[in-house]
């Protein structure tokens, strides 16, 4: 009979970081261990709940041996291996990618890229005022969440949480080539023509603010977003039985936005659309 | 999977062409009328999950019929294969030669890249656009090389239909090429291939002896000048004696990356997991590169003796050929082949009556450079969109559809035949001590003999210029392609070899000598390489899908300026290089910026 | 046509009690003192004709004062949830089978099994997140069967659909079982080691031939051995079922057969291998487990057990009615006898939830008495005497729920409610000491405890490790260490001491739906959920979901064609018990002589005037899934009802 699956006991491999030694469990990554060690890397693409797909380039590290740099979010911490993270090499690859990104996209919702910019001394506006940029319009075809794709980075978060990582509707892709890529659905048609079930499940991962609830979308234009003023509250879906856990932001009293824990073993940061937006009816008041 | 489909219905023209590669739907699931069966019994899951590879022959065999793509179209293809549509559409939008917008049944697609815009391809094509306007039936389409460098400037129609019909017009003139894409079958023939090798016929030939020489319809032919006497060699000395001559004869990729064959055959073969995959990268896109096309239309056979000697030492039972779509006569010489092959035996299960069974697939690109970058070929043929896989893992590893894969293009298959008929010494002797064997080289531009050459490693570059007849005025010569780099008329001697060109500092990448001669504006080739890199990046990293971007604008605005007017965007453009030279995913990204860096720093350009 | 035009009905929240003086007035407005002192005042006077309808809906503390209050301070056994509507057939055939009414299984377990059975399930649309454990296992190599009238989405994903007639489920699952049997591929190690009953259960499938299954289920015999062959043969296997199953008029029975095949194929009491029924409530599962079920105490303990009893008896210094109580279904019907003179109705909606609702809203203006708590004026609130305006149990209380696969999990307040909202714990308590027991719990904390201690499944769960582990599932019977995440793994045990009760095969008979189809009722109406609508749309009506497009009957292309209807276009819908206008949809998923409905949308259609009350005799759940309707095109030229 069957026991439970602990799986194999992981080893422990050892590999210099930063001229230091370190020891990660055999298929850490070189950013688990420089995370473990204290170290944080800047990351657009890198998912906890994605497999990485290091589209993004702005985790990228020196590794001794190696022609070019390497992404520290996808690339497995090997015994042996010579890693440094901070080298002039190394950032000036992290400048130009900030650079390239903030010359061309939105990125004024993006959590802490203002800080990096200034920490790699990026000047984005040196591109001159003629370069290009994506200049897309928010689509809001719907009432539960707005695709402003000025604000994409093209990470792949949410078609790989729409596609066979996650919720398995695969509503969405990567459409086009180069710079003229987009994330659109089928013939690039409104959300509401598509496969779409609104589980909000790309929004979660969405690392920019491209998408979003219309809650938060609409609270911004008119300038009452507040993210000092919420509260989050963890709690359990009203809904069927399967027992989500929910985490309701919370500003005057009112919920305007449901996540989920990443880590949680229910829902591993997913929800459906009566979790992620079923939420009006304890809040139709008077 | 529960795919969710539009309104719009395939016509029964666009039906009648998917079925044609797919066989009539089993189930009304899949398109069929509904029957009382299909309402209390549907299978699905697994296998019908596991058709995804057919996706790109079904977007070619709607494209082909139809001459474009319409929504009806592509949810019959995603219904009868279980892909979702929005899948589908993203890869039919990553191929330059899909339309999923309505254009004329008939394409006309002009090379504008670098051997021919030094040829006149503006004039032709502003030409041909003034003839084929609104209501001729004809779509222009600027395209990227066709890899007709010989014949400079060259242009390719298409006209759907069934079957869909193409015809090459090179060297093109207006009048030709109007011709072609309003009667492709009237259209003269293609001059034969032996006509791009200026030196066939000739007795020192080991990769080309045979262009021009057999007819490359005929096995028979084939068989008479020495074929599959390799392939009765590689049984008598059994795969692991391939794969030592191969490594013993120091073969190395052709491609551009001078990986040592031997290697990957022994790291493929020796990986546990099956099955083993043999892959033939014949997706020849490098401007100024025509070789693997020569090769593949003149001596078709070789290449499938070739690869199945490979796939036999790698210990795979099937090999996909992934050819160029713009190659419309190598793969109906390579079609036939096949065929021919089977029809005796020499492929399928009991090849040789060998007990070895192989046999080989053809599978076209649609139009993506992207797409001869190894992991996005596998990617591609896998029905996804061709982009690049971060490595490790290797395709050694895990490959095409997650197994140990042998990637190998088509020079580089080609020259294991020398290999076991003359032995790994006698073929090591050739060349140098480090650049062993034959070297295919296309040579285009200022020349008076363009075409492909095979000179021994180690010839040196004004060897091989001289061979072809260089023109006076000599500006520069290209080395390797878009992804290679420039170098001065006064450095002919650098010696053909890797070593050679690596201790010169610069590549020989695939292969590719483009001359130009002092009338081709260098700043305005160098933007055109830059538009290349901009249009052929798959736009995955922003190193590549930004970066190829920033480098064009810079390059536009530095057109007609020099010294210190151009200063400062030089300077912009050697950062963006580095960082795409050191953070891109692959090749494409990387090599992005070396032409440009050349032409800064060793013609002088801008000075 | 895409949409039509429709004004959903929103509700908006109870912020004070409301109460009138003869069900022929409007509500007034009231003080909380002077509703809770009518609610006190016309509940005692009902003593010994008393009935508690509990919330599965509201936490495990709320459940476990509301049974406390039904057993100590009314003196009655009369209480019962929701979970009579849908899924008590599971509890009542699982325990049946293994003495305890949870699911086996766990979520994660999906993830790392052979081959998943979905069986009347389209667990895509209703338990989306659980489907995507579901996914995860497809990706991970395991090949999942459905089993469903209907292609859902769910059965999109199968290896194989069998798409069988409605109310065949015994057949199908008894020509399985004899499949197996046949082909020697029953686990004879595992029937003689933790079964018992097994030749019993041989003769009685023995009839059920793979031909005629197929006559009786309409699925061809080589799809039915196929589903035999692949879940014997799986070394891990998981059954999972919803209510496609359980709503029927012998929904027990239907469980009781499925429990067989994992009886005969050793498929439960392993890592990977076991039963799932898919909740339909947040917290259906802990409602039961906190006793708020007619027949149990807290933690599952049965009523009938005198040492059980006596526990409770001494602890709640009180005396508890040694005999079950009365369920949901059968209140209603004591409602009609006149038996049950008063309800205190907490988070139902039955006037719209239950089968038949014309009889249940008739059954319960009968009444003498009605006091009604929740967070909005429901169409059974309208019928109260008092209503009492609650908070959102899960996002304006604290407490604790438990899942589908048994894990207790915390819920937390976070907004609060509106107006005079009040949490049911403290309304419960206040009732309480009017009636004249003194309950002071400082928090739903302490009421957690007290269920600890009385509990000893749920003894180890302190508030504080549910908050580190995110959750414990039961059994968890100390306070440092977890339980496997599968139960019964002592039915595999070599020592019969510890392998316990053996599970008994269940002996049981087709029996097709009681609603025939014939002549006037051609028509096969199955009922069920729509992914972004929940039950009665009282809560799911409120937000703007792009899916949502109503009420429809769903006709398959075929039937549409043969009535000469299209999309959109108004038809009367016809059961022998009423009739409801409703628009047609065209679903490809449907065969010739099947319609689908939901009941999301009853103030557009009330689909539940159209099914039939007929329960199940054991667990006293109606059978929604099956009634013969007939389709007319409007205007009705002649009314032949």
């Amino acid at each position: 009979m069957t026991v439970t699956p602990l799986g194999i006991p992981r080893r422990l491999l050892e590999f210099t970081l930063d001229g230091e030694p370190v020891r990660a469990p055999e298929g850490s990554t070189i950013l688990d261990a420089c995370r473990s060690a204290g170290k944080d890397i800047p990351t657009l693409c890198q998912g906890d709940t994605l497999t990485p797909k290091n589209a993004c380039r702005v985790c990228v590290v020196e590794v001794e041996g190696s022609r070019t740099l390497v992404p520290a979010c996808s690339r497995k911490a090997e015994a042996g291996m010579q890693v440094q993270t901070d080298t002039e090499r190394a950032r000036h690859s992290r400048k130009i990618v900030l650079e390239l990104l903030a010359s061309s996209v939105d990125l004024s919702t993006t959590p802490e890229v203002a800080g990096w910019l200034k920490e790699y001394e990026a000047k984005p506006d040196r591109f001159g005022p003629d370069a290009a940029r994506l200049n897309e319009e928010p689509k809001v075809d719907n009432d539960l969440y707005v695709r402003d794709y000025d604000k994409c980075i093209l990470c792949y978060k949410c078609v790989d949480a729409c596609g066979d990582q996650w919720q398995n509707t695969f509503a969405i892709s990567v459409v086009g080539r180069g710079f003229d890529a987009r994330i659109a659905v089928e013939h690039d048609a409104p959300l509401t023509d598509s496969a779409c079930v609104y589980c909000g499940n790309c929004i979660e991962v969405c690392p920019t603010g491209a998408l979003s609830f219309k809650s938060e979308f609409d609270m911004r234009a008119a300038g009452t977003w507040d993210e000092a003023a919420q509260t989050e509250t963890t709690t359990v879906c009203a809904y069927c039985g399967v027992g989500c856990n929910l985490t309701l932001h919370v500003q005057d009293n009112e919920i305007v936005k449901v996540t989920s824990p990443h880590d949680n073993p229910v829902t591993h940061g997913n929800l459906c659309i009566k979790g992620r937006f079923g939420y009006q009816h304890v809040q139709n008041r008077d | 999977m529960d795919l969710h489909f539009g309104d719009s219905k395939p016509t029964d023209e666009e039906r009648a062409a998917v079925d044609a590669l797919l066989g009539p739907p089993e189930s009304s699931w899949e398109g069929a009328d509904r029957s009382d069966a299909d309402l209390r019994w549907a299978r699905g899951g697994r296998e019908a999950r596991e058709r995804r590879d057919l996706l790109l022959p079904g977007l070619h065999a709607v494209n082909d019929r139809i001459g474009w793509i319409s929504e009806g179209a592509l949810d019959y293809l995603c219904r009868r294969l279980t892909v979702p549509p929005a899948e589908a559409y993203g890869v039919a939008t990553f191929y330059a030669m899909f339309s999923v917008k309505p254009r004329p049944a008939t394409v006309l697609h002009v090379c504008t890249d670098l051997a021919c815009a030094a040829a006149g391809a503006s004039e032709l094509c502003a030409g041909v656009e003034a003839r084929l306007g609104l209501g001729s039936g004809v779509g222009v389409e600027r395209s990227p090389c066709l890899g007709l460098c010989e014949r400079a400037p060259a242009a390719l129609a298409i006209k759907a239909g069934d079957p869909v019909r193409t015809a090459v017009s090179a060297p093109a003139t207006v009048e030709r090429a109007v011709l072609a894409a309003s009667a492709p079958d009237s259209a003269p023939e293609e001059p034969s291939a032996a006509l791009a090798v200026p030196q066939a016929g000739r007795a020192e030939l080991v990769l080309l002896s045979r262009v021009g020489v057999v007819d490359p319809a005929s096995l028979d032919d084939y068989r008479a000048h020495g074929g599959y006497t390799a392939l009765r060699q590689a049984f008598a000395i059994g795969p692991a004696g391939v794969i030592r001559e191969v490594t013993d004869a120091g073969l190395v990729g052709r491609g551009g990356a001078a990986f040592p064959t031997g290697r990957k055959w022994q790291a493929t073969a020796s990986q546990p997991d099956h099955p083993h995959y043999l892959v033939c990268n014949a997706d020849e896109s490098e401007p100024g590169t025509f070789k693997d096309r020569v090769v593949m239309e003149g001596d078709p056979y070789s290449l499938v003796e070739a690869m199945t000697i490979a796939a036999y030492a790698v210990g795979a039972h099937k090999g996909y050929l992934y050819l160029r779509g713009e190659y419309p006569r190598a793969l109906q010489r390579l079609e036939h082949a096949i065929g021919q092959a089977r029809a005796r035996g020499l492929l399928g299960d009991d090849i040789l009556g060998q007990g070895y069974a192989f046999d080989i697939e053809i599978r076209r690109g649609a139009g993506a450079y992207i797409c001869g970058e190894e992991t996005a070929l596998f990617n591609s043929i896998e029905g996804y969109r061709g982009e690049p896989r971060s490595k490790p893992p290797f395709p050694v590893e895990k490959g095409l559809f997650g197994k140990p894969t042998a990637e190998n293009n088509v020079e580089t298959l080609v020259n294991v035949l020398p290999i076991l008929t003359m032995g790994a010494q006698a073929y090591a002797a050739i060349g140098t001590g480090k650049s062993t064997g034959p070297k295919l080289f296309c040579v285009s531009g200022s020349v008076d003999r363009p075409g492909i050459y095979e000179l021994p490693f180690g010839a040196t570059l004004g060897e091989l210029l001289d061979l072809a007849g260089v023109r006076k005025r000599l500006r520069a010569v290209l080395l390797g392609g878009a992804a290679g780099g420039f170098v001065r008329p006064d450095e002919l001697d650098i010696p053909l070899t890797f070593e050679g060109t690596r201790e010169a500092g610069t590549t020989l990448g695939s292969g590719v000598v483009l001359a130009f001669d002092d009338t081709v504006p260098l700043p305005r080739l160098l933007l055109r390489i830059a538009e290349f890199f901009r249009d052929e990046s798959c736009g995955q990293c922003v190193p590549c899908r930004v970066g190829t971007v920033r480098q064009e604008e810079a390059l536009h605005r530095i057109v007609e300026r020099t010294g210190a007017d151009a200063a400062s965007d030089i300077a912009l453009l050697r950062e963006v290089g580095r960082a795409m030279k050191d953070a891109s995913i692959c090749g494409l990204g990387q090599t992005a910026w070396n032409a440009v860096e050349s032409a800064i720093d060793r013609l002088g350009a801008y000075e | 046509m895409r949409k039509r035009d429709r004004t959903p009905k929103t509700y908006t929240r109870l912020e004070y009690p409301l109460v009138r003086d003869s069900r022929d007035e409007p509500f007034r407005r009231a003080t909380w003192d002077e509703a809770l002192d009518r609610a006190a005042r016309g509940l005692g006077a009902a003593r010994g004709a008393f009935g508690l309808f509990s919330c599965a809906r509201a936490t495990n503390e709320m459940n476990y004062v509301a049974q406390k209050f039904a057993r100590v301070v009314m003196g009655t056994n009369n209480v019962d949830s929701c979970n009579r509507t849908c899924h008590a057939p599971s509890v009542a055939g699982l325990s049946a089978a293994f003495g305890s009414g949870g699911g086996t299984s766990s979520y994660g377990e999906v993830e790392h099994t052979d081959l998943i059975v979905m069986w009347g399930s389209n667990a895509r649309f209703a338990h989306p997140i659980f489907f995507q454990h579901v996914l995860k296992g497809i990706r991970n190599g395991a090949r999942m069967y459905a089993v469903d009238p209907r292609r859902t989405s769910t059965a999109e994903w199968a290896e194989s659909w069998l798409g069988l007639n409605v109310g065949t489920d015994i057949p199908m699952a008894h020509a399985i079982g004899r499949e197996i049997i046949h082909a020697g591929l029953a686990n004879h190690a595992f029937i003689e080691r933790a079964t018992t009953g097994f030749e019993e259960y041989k003769q009685l499938v023995e009839p059920w031939t793979l031909s005629l299954a197929e006559k009786v289920t309409g699925v061809p015999a080589a799809a039915i051995r196929e589903l035999a062959h692949a879940y014997a043969r799986a070394e891990r296997a998981q059954m999972c079922w919803t209510l496609g199953i359980t709503e029927h008029h012998n929904g027990t029975d239907n469980v009781r057969a499925l429990i067989n095949l994992s009886l005969l194929t050793g498929h439960v009491g392993r890592f990977g291998s076991g039963l799932q029924p898919l909740r339909g409530q947040n917290n259906v599962q802990g409602g039961g487990d906190m006793g708020a079920i007619p027949n149990r105490l807290p933690g599952f303990q049965d009523i009938l057990d005198p040492d059980t009893r006596l526990k409770f008896e001494s602890a709640w210094d009180t005396v508890i009615q040694p005999h079950y109580g009365l369920n949901l279904t059968e209140m209603f019907e004591a409602m009609e006898e006149g038996t049950l003179k008063a309800v205190y109705c907490i988070g139902e909606n039955p006037a719209q939830s239950e089968a038949d609702s014309e009889q249940a809203v008739r059954r319960m203006r009968a009444l003498d008495f009605l006091v009604v708590q929740d967070i909005f004026l429901t169409k059974t609130a309208e019928l109260a005497d008092v209503v009492l305006p609650a908070t959102a149990g899960w996002a304006e209380t604290e407490g604790t729920t438990t899942n589908s696969e048994r894990r207790v999990q915390r819920v937390r307040r976070a907004v609060i409610p509106p107006g005079e909202a009040r949490e049911d714990i403290d309304i419960l308590c206040d009732l309480a000491s009017r009636l004249g027991h003194e309950w002071k719990y400082a928090d739903s904390e302490a009421v957690w405890n007290e269920l600890r201690s009385m509990s000893p499944d749920h003894f180890g769960m302190t508030y504080g490790r549910l908050e580190e582990l995110q959750g414990i599932q039961w059994p968890c019977p100390d306070t440092d260490g977890l339980e496997p995440t599968y139960l019964h793994g002592r039915l595999w045990a070599s020592d019969p001491a510890e392998r316990g009760r053996l599970a008994p095969f269940g002996l049981v008979q087709h029996d097709p739906p009681v609603d025939l189809t014939d002549e006037d009722y051609p028509i096969r109406l199955t009922t069920g959920r729509r992914l972004d609508s929940y039950n009665t749309g009282v809560q799911s009506g409120s937000f703007a979901s792009p899916l949502r497009r109503g009420e429809y009957v769903e006709l398959c292309p075929e039937d549409a064609e043969h009535y000469g209807v299209v999309v959109g276009e108004e038809v009367q819908v016809s059961s022998r018990r009423g009739a409801v206008v409703a628009p047609v949809w065209i679903d490809p998923a449907l065969r010739p002589g099947l319609a689908f409905m939901t009941m999301h949308f009853p103030d557009e259609v009330d689909t539940n005037q159209l099914t039939i009350e007929e329960n199940c005799p054991i667990a006293g759940t109606a059978e929604f899934k099956a009634s013969a309707i007939r389709i007319e095109k409007l205007p009705v030229a002649t009314h032949v009802r």
